[in-house]
């Protein structure tokens, strides 16, 4: 999946995936994507509730490299 | 409209000191309009340096230790020092971020840090303890804001 930026929140846990992904959110225009690495299996569902909760839409999740991977689109 | 959530922190130990940060800085990052009350012991939340921030073994029976330690050796000179290092060390591997980060974030994300005055004086605590940024207040303060407030949480 094409994305504008990335953010490797590898080796990090709660709250840092969804705190550092909002910062990384905030210097990106409306449409863009941004891909996150997380190792902490606890980002799987955080990310679900964070793209809902912020209705920036979580376009993709999988795993590459035995890390979690997710496609964000900010709102 | 974004939710709002209240905070009171009395609690002054490392084991303590994470819930309010971890719970604002995420509450901010969701969009949410956080305030934190730091009252009693929580005031050592908000001074400059954290790093006088400990955890005690004694009479922590929930502590995981990795050798079981009576209580008599809890609380000998060094070894609040010493599980403190280690609870410090322990979280450093596993990623968990520092109390100073966690504050740090929680800051540049706009959540507001209330220090009760009254224990502030009763501590006889100085402004030039604290970090920039704080306001000072009292229970009114914080229940005209916890009155609004989704969630209102006392740690």
């Amino acid at each position: 999946m094409k994305f504008d930026k990335e953010y490797d929140a590898s080796g990090l846990a709660c709250p840092l995936p969804i705190v550092k992904t909002k910062k990384a959110l905030n210097d990106m225009a409306p449409g863009q994507v941004l891909k996150v690495l997380a190792t902490d299996p606890g980002s799987v569902c955080d990310m679900a509730a964070f793209a809902e909760q912020t209705g920036n839409a979580l376009l993709e999740q999988g795993s590459e490299n035995s890390k979690f991977v997710f496609y964000l689109k900010k709102a | 409209m974004a939710k709002k959530m209240a905070l009171i922190a009395t609690k002054g130990t490392l084991d303590m000191a994470y819930p309010p940060f971890i719970l604002a800085s995420t509450a901010a990052a969701l969009g949410w309009e956080v305030q934190i009350f730091f009252t009693f012991y929580g005031l050592q939340l908000l001074r400059k340096n954290l790093k006088s921030i400990k955890i005690s073994p004694l009479a922590n029976p929930a502590m995981p230790m990795p050798v079981p330690m009576p209580v008599f050796v809890q609380m000998l000179p060094g070894m609040e020092s010493m599980a403190t290092m280690m609870m410090k060390q322990k979280m450093k591997s596993k990623g968990v971020a520092s109390l100073t980060e966690l504050r740090d974030l929680c800051q540049e994300a706009e959540v507001k840090f209330v220090a009760c005055q009254m224990t502030v004086d009763l501590f006889d605590f100085k402004k030039s303890d604290f970090i920039d940024g704080i306001e000072y207040g009292g229970a009114a303060t914080f229940m005209k804001f916890a009155g609004e407030s989704d969630v209102c949480l006392f740690i």
